[in-house]
This record gives C-alpha cells, sequence and structure tokens, in this order.
C-alpha cells in the first residue's frame, strides 16, 4: 500500500489583527494510506480543524508540503485537489433543495442526469434522507441537514473524504447506524477519509487509526489498540479512554531484588524484579521520580490485594461498576465488571498488577514503559 | 400570535392611523396643490374644495410655463430624463465596482483592508461643498465639468461608499464554508462568486442599490455646480420654477409628484424583491 495523502513538516500561524500570532499546528507530518480511514482526535482549539483546512484548501499552510495521490496540492486551488469534504456547519445551499445541493457535487463530473439521479438516490438511502430530498435547507432539522451535508461529499468520486464532525448533531441510534453503513461505504469502496471528531467511540469505531493531537502538536498515530495500551504520552494516556487512565507522581525507590513506587502522601506499590522485567528498570534508569497510570478496567479490586481504600463513590451503570477510592489525595478509579457491593465510606482492598503498569517521565511526560516491556 | 383585548387593538389602530396621517400629510397636500392654479393655492384661508386643474402637468410636459409677467421655457422633462440617466449609471457603475470589492473586504483580509475600506467610508463625512470647489477646478482641467461621465463620476462619492459597507455586511453574514463547498466541488473562484455570493446577497444588494439610487437621485450641489442646464437633474431643474413672477407652487407641486415617482415605483418593486429574498432564509446559512 501507498501513501495516498501524506503531509510534511505542516505549520499554520494565524496572524490576527492586533493580537499575538497563533502556532495551530507545528511541524506535523503524517501519512494515509490509500484507503484508510484516519480520525483526528483532540480538545477543541488543538489543530484539527485547521489540519483538515488546510488539506482541503481553505487555509494556506504557513510551511510544508502536503500530497495527495503523489501530486503536491498545497499550493492547489481547492477545485483542483481532488477532494470531497463535509463541512461542521453543514452549508447547504440555502435556494437549493437538498437534491440539487447534492447533485451540484456532481455536475462538474459530465455525468448522465440519470447517472446524477441514481448516485444522488443510493447515497441519500445510506444517509436516510430519501423523504426531504426536496425539502429546502431552512426546512430540515439540524441532524438532516448534517446527513445532508455528508451525502454531499459521499456521492463524488474524490481522491480524500475529509470529514469535518460528520455526525456530531445526530440522535444515539442513528449515529451508529450511520456509522456502520459509514464504515463499510469507505472500506467497499476503499475511499481513503480523515474525519474530525471528540468523539472517542465515533473515532474507534470508524477509523483505521487515530490520530491524536493537542497544542497543534501530533501527539500519536496509531491504531485504537495501541493508543489504549501502549500510549506515546502522559496526554494521550489521560486523553484515550473513558473514564480515563489513573496517573499518580511517584518517586523511585530501589532495593535489594524489588523496585517500589512510593505516592505522594500515599501507598506504596513494590514489584520484585521477576515481575518487573530488566527493560522496565532499564527504561526507568536512575529516576527518581516518574508517573505510574494505570487504567481503570486493570485496578484489581477484591481480597488477595494489598492495599486498602475508602470509596468515595460507587456506580453501577448497568453492565459495570464505577469505583472512585481516595488514594494518595486524588481519585483512583476501578471499572470492574461485575457488581461491587461497597459502600461510600468502606474501605475497598485493591491492587495493580507489573503488566497494567505505565510508566512516564514526569518531565517530558514522554512514556517510558507500558507492563513488561519499555515503550 | 397573541390575543390582546378590544382596547388595545382599538387604540393600536388610532396610533397608526395618527402616524400614517402626520407622515402622508404634506404628500398628500402636494399632491393636491399640483392639481390648482397658483392663485387657489395662495387664496385665504385654504381651501379644500376647488376644480383640479391639469394645468401644471401640461406646462411642465410641454415645457412651456406661463406666467402672469409672460411665457417661460422650462427643460423639466429633460431634467427628468437627466436624473433618471444620471442616477442608474451611478448606481450601476458602483454596484460593478462596489460589489466585487465589497466580497474582497468581507473575505480578505489584506495589508490596509480595513484603512482602505474607511477611507471609502469616510468619503461620506466630507462636506460635498468643501469637495467642491477644488473639484471643479480638476474637472476644469480634465474637462470633465458639464459631461455626463464627470456627473456619474462624482456621484460615485455618494453610491459607492454605500453600496461597499451594506454588501459587505451581507457578505459577512454569509458562511464562507457554503463557498467553499462549491469551490471544492470543481467549480473556479470567479463562478463561486457569481452563482452563490451574489444571488446569496441579492436582498442586500438590492437594499443598498435602491438607497444608494435614492441619493443620487436627491442629490442637489453636485449637479447644481458641475452640470449646465442641459446636463441638470430634476433638483437643479426645479430652481427654474422660481420666476420673477413668484414662485409657480402648483408646477413645483407638480414637478415634485413627477419627480417622485420613478424612486416610489422602483421602491415598491424592490421592496417586494427584498421581502421575496429575505423570505428564503438566505442571508444566514
Amino acid at each position: 500500500m501507498s501513501a495516498s495523502l501524506s503531509l510534511r513538516t505542516v505549520d499554520k500561524v494565524y496572524h490576527p489583527r492586533g493580537r499575538l500570532a497563533v502556532h495551530a499546528v507545528k511541524a506535523l507530518s503524517m501519512d494515509v494510506e490509500r484507503g484508510e480511514i484516519v480520525a483526528l482526535l483532540g480538545s477543541s482549539g488543538c489543530g484539527k480543524t485547521s489540519t483538515l483546512r488546510m488539506v482541503a484548501g481553505f487555509e494556506a499552510v504557513s510551511a510544508g508540503e502536503i500530497s495527495l495521490a503523489n501530486r503536491r496540492i498545497e499550493r492547489l486551488a481547492p477545485a483542483a485537489r481532488n477532494v470531497a469534504m463535509a463541512f461542521e456547519g453543514y452549508s447547504l445551499y440555502p435556494p437549493l433543495t437538498v437534491r440539487e445541493n447534492i447533485a451540484f457535487a456532481l455536475k462538474r463530473g459530465r455525468l448522465s442526469a440519470s447517472e446524477v439521479s441514481r448516485r444522488v438516490k443510493e447515497v441519500a438511502a445510506l444517509v436516510e434522507i430519501e423523504p426531504i430530498l426536496d425539502r429546502y435547507p431552512n426546512a430540515i432539522s439540524g441532524g438532516q441537514q448534517q446527513r445532508a451535508s455528508l451525502a454531499r461529499a459521499l456521492v463524488r468520486d474524490a481522491a480524500l473524504y475529509v470529514l469535518d464532525e460528520p455526525m456530531g448533531q445526530l440522535e444515539p441510534q442513528l449515529r451508529a447506524l450511520l456509522r456502520g453503513r459509514l464504515k463499510r461505504l469507505l472500506k467497499d469502496r476503499a475511499m481513503t477519509s480523515i474525519f474530525v471528531t471528540h468523539d472517542q467511540t465515533e473515532a474507534n469505531a470508524l477509523a483505521d487509526r487515530i490520530a491524536v493531537m493537542e497544542g497543534g502538536v501530533l501527539q500519536q498515530f496509531a491504531p485504537q489498540h495501541v493508543l489504549k495500551e501502549k500510549p506515546a504520552n502522559l496526554y494521550v494516556a489521560t486523553f484515550i479512554g473513558e473514564p480515563p487512565m489513573n496517573v499518580f507522581d511517584a518517586s523511585v525507590i530501589r532495593s535489594e531484588g524489588c523496585t517500589t513506587f512510593e505516592l505522594h502522601n500515599g501507598p506504596s506499590f513494590g514489584f520484585g524484579d521477576n515481575e518487573l522485567g530488566p527493560e522496565v528498570r532499564q527504561a526507568i534508569g536512575n529516576r527518581r521520580k516518574v508517573v505510574i497510570g494505570v487504567r481503570p478496567h486493570r485496578v484489581v479490586l477484591g481480597s488477595g490485594s494489598a492495599e486498602t481504600a475508602r470509596v468515595v463513590s460507587n456506580q453501577w451503570l448497568g453492565d459495570q461498576s464505577h469505583v472512585a477510592m481516595a488514594v494518595a489525595g486524588k481519585l483512583l478509579v476501578a471499572v470492574s465488571h461485575a457488581r461491587v457491593r461497597a459502600g461510600i465510606g468502606d474501605s475497598v482492598p485493591y491492587g495493580v498488577r507489573a503488566q497494567d503498569l505505565h510508566i512516564f517521565d514526569p518531565d517530558t511526560t514522554v512514556a517510558l514503559a507500558h507492563g513488561a516491556r519499555a515503550a | 400570535m397573541e390575543r390582546s383585548s378590544i382596547i388595545e387593538r382599538v387604540l393600536r389602530a388610532v396610533l397608526l392611523t395618527l402616524i400614517v396621517i402626520f407622515f402622508l400629510f404634506p404628500i398628500v397636500w402636494i399632491l393636491l396643490m399640483s392639481f390648482q392654479t397658483n392663485e387657489q393655492i395662495l387664496r385665504i384661508p385654504p381651501s379644500l374644495s376647488f376644480v383640479p386643474t391639469l394645468e401644471n402637468y401640461k406646462a411642465l410636459i410641454s415645457g412651456h410655463l406661463l406666467t402672469s409677467a409672460g411665457s417661460l421655457d422650462i427643460a423639466f422633462m429633460r431634467n427628468l430624463g437627466n436624473s433618471v440617466l444620471l442616477s442608474t449609471c451611478a448606481v450601476v457603475l458602483a454596484l460593478i465596482l462596489g460589489v466585487p470589492a465589497a466580497y474582497a473586504f468581507a473575505r480578505f483580509k489584506f495589508w490596509l483592508s480595513e484603512d482602505i475600506a474607511f477611507t471609502l467610508l469616510s468619503f461620506r463625512f466630507a462636506p460635498p461643498l468643501l469637495v467642491l470647489l477644488p473639484l471643479s477646478l480638476y474637472f476644469q482641467d480634465l474637462g470633465l465639468v458639464d459631461t455626463y461621465v464627470g456627473l456619474i463620476w462624482v456621484y460615485q462619492l455618494i453610491a459607492l461608499p454605500l453600496i461597499l459597507w451594506i454588501v459587505r455586511g451581507y457578505f459577512e453574514d454569509i458562511s464562507p464554508d457554503i463557498e467553499n463547498a462549491y469551490r471544492i466541488a470543481g467549480h473556479s473562484w470567479l463562478r463561486t462568486f457569481f452563482k452563490i455570493a451574489v444571488p446569496l446577497a441579492g436582498p442586500g444588494i438590492a437594499a443598498a442599490g435602491l438607497l444608494s439610487f435614492i441619493f443620487c437621485w436627491n442629490n442637489f450641489v453636485f449637479a447644481l455646480v458641475l452640470a449646465s442646464a442641459d446636463k441638470q437633474p430634476v433638483t437643479v431643474g426645479a430652481l427654474a420654477f422660481v420666476t420673477a413672477s413668484g414662485i409657480q407652487y402648483g408646477q413645483v407641486a407638480a414637478a415634485i409628484v413627477l419627480s417622485v415617482t420613478p424612486t416610489l415605483l422602483l421602491a415598491l418593486y424592490a421592496q417586494r424583491w427584498l421581502v421575496e429574498g429575505l423570505s428564503l432564509g438566505a442571508v444566514k446559512g
């Protein structure tokens, strides 16, 4: 597989009038394979929409290169890039019906009228807007407008599909349905696509790989399970996952055959050298302080565990328990698929296994080790 | 609709009627005056009963004014034609120049863009008489005094800033992504401007065009100084009714009625069009 979309050290700097320049995207490099679906995930203002708009051609790149299908595109007009886009604000053209809005994306393709009509119908069925094809954008709901806008992008034959929050306005059931259909359509036709979202479920369900951005910097670009099991740094670790990873500052105490992590004003976790292998010990090196983390799903609750903690809240969500405990002046959240019978204020035994431990450098926030392996 | 009590509705109707009478009275009075002779107008006490006469209109259209001091030739119909020609050409030119400029100011932030836009607006601050003296000197050198081209050019001072600033606001209200969606589908920048941006700003362009037409139509001082009799619009031409034998009130009234009519018709026509455009909800993306 060859890279379809390729970004090389792309920068975006905005110069608002009378204010300091904003460096929205910093030295972003990433390759998207042909037929791959990529999600850009991050909090608001992290540069993901700026990235998308530079790819589509509505923002000029401040520095760097963008190529699509082996063609440099960063200086081309949007019309010449062969990119289809669904806009966050829908951006349907008010004087045209939904059908005409979808069709105008095809008009340049010199297709016959019957072919245009067939493809509009097909994509309308996919996003469930057939009954409203002849209505005007102002007469339909936000969710319908969003689906019409999505249809307008999907109906085209483009080298790349760029979707900005494609399903943000839809109700949960419909969203789940469309996610499945969209994924199948994109995969069946090997449509290379890149979409922006801040819904992790959506990113997990649709994307082959997820690019996590923060502060204009690409933090990690990997499949979902890698983000979860081997987060590159503290930001990714605490951003990905619901509930997020528990992280604590810890002092490292080496003694003969044993490494102990002592939480600030809290308990200590000791691991024998047979648990924490030489690779991990080497990664820690002679650091005296680290940040340790554990996923809520991996916190072991119940008898046989060494430590106990006071329960602050215990919620049964129908299929899992979320138990928050007071540990080292912070909350440690544990998720259990069994119902945990503990009242607020009770002491509950808990433990952390070496293979579930994530270790980060406290200064650079870069991951040092995940479980038994160095990062 | 909320239900209101009968007293409230009656009160509202009475107030509205009073307001309409207040504003329409001068216009109605002028309309009545235009069908009376000077003697009927000037009698004391004034009376509403009179035998309508078409003499005033006849005099205006034929161009011969009969006063007690004798016959006088006036070029009222020519003035009216000049008004139509000057205002229309000025507004068309201002639209051709102003709409693309407004689009540029709305969409692109270039070096000094705000300063240029403000400078254009500031043309409206300058008292016309202050501008006129140097302008008439330059126009004499350029040979533009007493030409339609010169007047239409000067009228840009009135029409262009108005169109630029009103239409710019409308362009700014349109989400750029509507245009972007069209552009990314493979259409050129120019095509997007004509097919998407201009139709969406249509009501705004119509409103700005209408307003600047009225402003141009009502202009007096530019034409007074820069044009001679055969190029003057009605506003200046009306001075001819101040004759040696007194002011010809009847003819003045008839002239007002005739000169108001084109703008009134245009306003009524454009208003219908404006409402239509707005009811499409075209302004908000």
